[in-house]
């Protein structure tokens, strides 16, 4: 819908990079003749190599990977033998962490939404000077390692941790309860985590809009919580998606937290691949399980987009 | 249309490539695949597993320092195996494909070394030059399956499975009965991720021999893990950070590692030997194929298998010693720890020992997989 104009003004300005701009046509043709028909292509040579070799021929290892045929071994050799019914047995094996997962990881997108929103809402129409402050300290935990991040809530939510020993003489822990070890942990560690995902793009969104539309939904009487859900809230929808996917894509794919902060009845799908490849070397298994979660992840974000009409924003 | 036609092409296309991402066999000839030896260039390249080797201190010479100084050969050394099998994953390609793996050694636990001497990926050691190795050795490591003449490993050292508990916090934990039972240590248990030394004990648990069993016998002990686990007595399964959790007390008792325990130092932390029996296992010294400083390997083996060169190591990592003649060096440097049946255990200790049995590659995969499938939820 906002395209026409913009194209609209796009025109006069590439017709005023051309010769002089007397027939729009002829300016076209000057602005392709400078360069050479495929300078385009030319260009695009860099990165469709890095395409084809970093992303192309692992994804064509893994698909033939999910089709190995599981009598074999890494030692001993394995061939692609098409044996789709990798697929049927890892699901029927694997179809509770899976689900697990994708939980997890809605509840995890969620909490970001929540606290992302507010956090994004704050910074862009309430910081003033400290926005560039803010911003920073929404990025500035990416300076340490993940890892050592996740590692160092396992201490925050230890058993005799601060935190445990608080809820617990406040009676919102019962006498043995912890929190270490919980599928609350294995969420919290996630939406800690994937929280400036969220903020991020909610943040970009959020600081284009136009504070005047808001003025003038006051104007015509709006309150102020019928201007936001009216004005604001549609606005950000392209940060709302894209956070959201930035969110739950890691998230349902991520191992380290279930395995930090999780016990065996938190493992996720990423724990079972990890495993799979590292200590059983099924290969075959773990393919099969990572086209699954892929082509899962996939289908559902081609039908939330159109779902949410955001196809020409992200 | 046309790309109707693009699209079935691109299709078959792809359907053609695919079988070409197949795995190649991995055997390989160590009698083939040898580097031309560089050792005259005094350089030896390491890697160990962490907090494995004495340390510098305050006018405390390390033996690595002390080789260093007596051979002229300069170490590189890297604790750098984690995991048996996630370093067997970094390795894999290049050993299996007869490429350097830029290392001169490396150290796995008896299963996995004896996987990659199985592979053909490991040089022979020439006898004539690690002369130590063959007369200092302890006699329990002797003879072994998988490597009856040490001719391809040496123990670096060598280490018991049983039980570590907090006695501040709870009573004695004496058996994996208890452990697995007690309802006091109920959500405060931790397993090793290990599955050897954790399956070794539901096996004897369940009265069978870790160093034979039957498939039933697997079948009986696996269910007899998943009830604790369902169960909820066990919090977690882990590789050696189980330390932390015991002493921050996350965790009150656990499957553990001697050596471990004797290092953690913590006066409230007691390894108990499980009425069950210990499982005993060995990490092994291994030069790959490819390696280009063989000579400089085999120099190191002799030094780490002389009696006070072990005692010195054995004072700080405080495994078990898995050399003759160590113990008698002990009692110059501390006659407490000569006496302790943690790092030289006696004949009554070693004979509650046992060892996991040999399993072939499709056999680890259903036993690994059953394995996961219960610490994997």
């Amino acid at each position: 819908m906002t395209h026409q104009p913009q194209e609209a003004l796009v025109e006069p300005d590439a017709v005023g990079l051309g010769s002089s701009g007397d027939d729009p046509g002829e300016g076209h043709e000057t602005v392709r003749g400078r360069g050479g028909r495929f300078t385009g292509y030319w260009l695009m040579l860099p990165s469709a190599l890095w395409l084809a070799l970093f992303f192309l021929v692992p994804f064509y290892s893994l698909i033939a990977m999910s089709l190995y045929d599981p009598t074999g071994s890494n030692l001993t050799g394995y061939d692609m033998t098409w044996h789709v019914a990798n697929y049927v047995d890892t699901i029927q094996a694997y179809w509770r962490p899976l689900l697990r997962s994708f939980w997890y990881a809605a509840m995890a997108t969620v909490a970001c939404l929540v606290l992302g929103y507010v956090l994004a809402y704050a910074i862009a129409f309430k910081a003033g000077r400290w926005k560039n402050l803010m911003l920073v300290l929404v990025i500035a935990p990416f300076f340490t390692s993940f890892l050592l991040r996740t590692l160092s809530w396992k201490l925050i939510l230890a058993d005799e941790g601060w935190i445990a020993e608080g809820l617990r003489t406040l009676q919102i822990l019962g006498e043995d309860g912890r929190l270490l070890a919980t599928p609350f942990a294995v969420v919290a560690g996630l939406t800690y985590n994937f929280l400036p995902f969220m903020v991020l793009p909610l943040f970009a969104s959020l600081d284009k809009i136009d504070n005047r539309l808001v003025e003038a939904a006051g104007d015509l009487y709006a309150s102020p919580a019928r201007a936001f859900f009216k004005v604001t809230l549609p606005l950000s929808m392209p940060g709302v998606v894209a956070g959201t996917l930035l969110t739950f894509i890691p998230a349902a794919g991520d191992f380290i937290n279930a395995e930090l902060l999780g016990s065996p009845n938190q493992r996720m799908i990423g724990n079972i691949i990890q495993n799979l490849f590292t200590n059983q070397g099924d290969y075959a298994a773990a393919g099969a399980l990572s086209m699954t979660l892929m082509i899962v992840i996939t289908v559902g974000v081609v039908f939330y987009i159109r779902r949410a009409g955001t196809e020409d924003l992200v | 249309m046309l790309r109707g036609v693009g699209g079935a092409a691109f299709l078959a296309g792809s359907a053609a490539v695919l079988p070409m991402f197949g795995t190649p066999d991995r055997r390989q000839d160590p009698a083939d695949c040898r580097a031309p030896d560089r050792s005259s260039d005094r350089r030896l390249i390491v890697s160990n597993w962490p907090e494995y080797i004495d340390q510098p201190d305050d006018g405390y010479v390390t033996t690595m320092d002390q080789f260093m100084k007596e051979t002229g050969i300069q170490v590189s050394y890297t604790a750098d195996v984690n995991d048996n099998n996630e370093f067997f994953a970094k390795v894999v390609n290049q050993l299996g494909a007869c490429e350097p793996v830029n290392r001169d050694m490396f150290m796995l636990t008896d299963w996995a070394a004896a996987r990659t001497i199985e592979m053909g990926w490991i040089q022979p050691l020439d006898a004539a030059k690690v002369p130590n190795l063959h007369n200092n050795l302890i006699s329990s490591l002797q003879g072994l399956g998988w490597d009856p003449d040490r001719t391809y490993s040496a123990p670096w050292q060598a280490g018991l499975t049983g039980i570590a508990y907090n006695k501040a916090k709870v009573s004695e934990v004496g058996s994996f009965s208890d452990l697995l039972t007690r309802p006091d240590l109920k959500g405060r248990v931790s397993l090793l991720t290990e599955m050897r030394d954790t399956m070794g004990f539901l096996l004897l648990k369940n009265g069978a021999d870790p160093a034979d069993f039957s498939d039933d016998e697997w079948g009986v002990a696996m269910e007899d893990l998943r009830r604790a686990s369902d169960g909820g007595q066990i919090r977690a399964f882990t590789g050696n950070d189980y330390v932390q959790d015991l002493a921050a007390g996350n965790i009150v008792a656990c499957e553990a590692w001697s050596g471990d325990v004797l290092a953690a130092g913590d006066p409230n932390i007691e390894f108990v030997v499980p009425e069950e029996g210990l499982m005993i296992w060995a990490d092994n010294m291994l030069v790959p194929n490819q390696a280009e400083h063989q000579a400089n390997a085999e120099t190191w083996i002799d030094y780490y298998y002389r009696p006070d060169v072990a005692a010195k190591l054995a004072a700080w990592v405080n495994y078990i010693c898995p050399v003759e003649g160590a113990q008698a060096e002990m009692e110059k440097i501390d006659p407490d720890m000569a006496a302790d049946p943690l790092i030289f255990p006696d004949d009554a200790t070693l004979a509650m020992t046992h060892s996991f049995m040999a399993l072939d590659e499709f056999t680890m995969r259903e036993y690994e997989g059953d394995f996961a499938d219960v610490t994997g939820g």
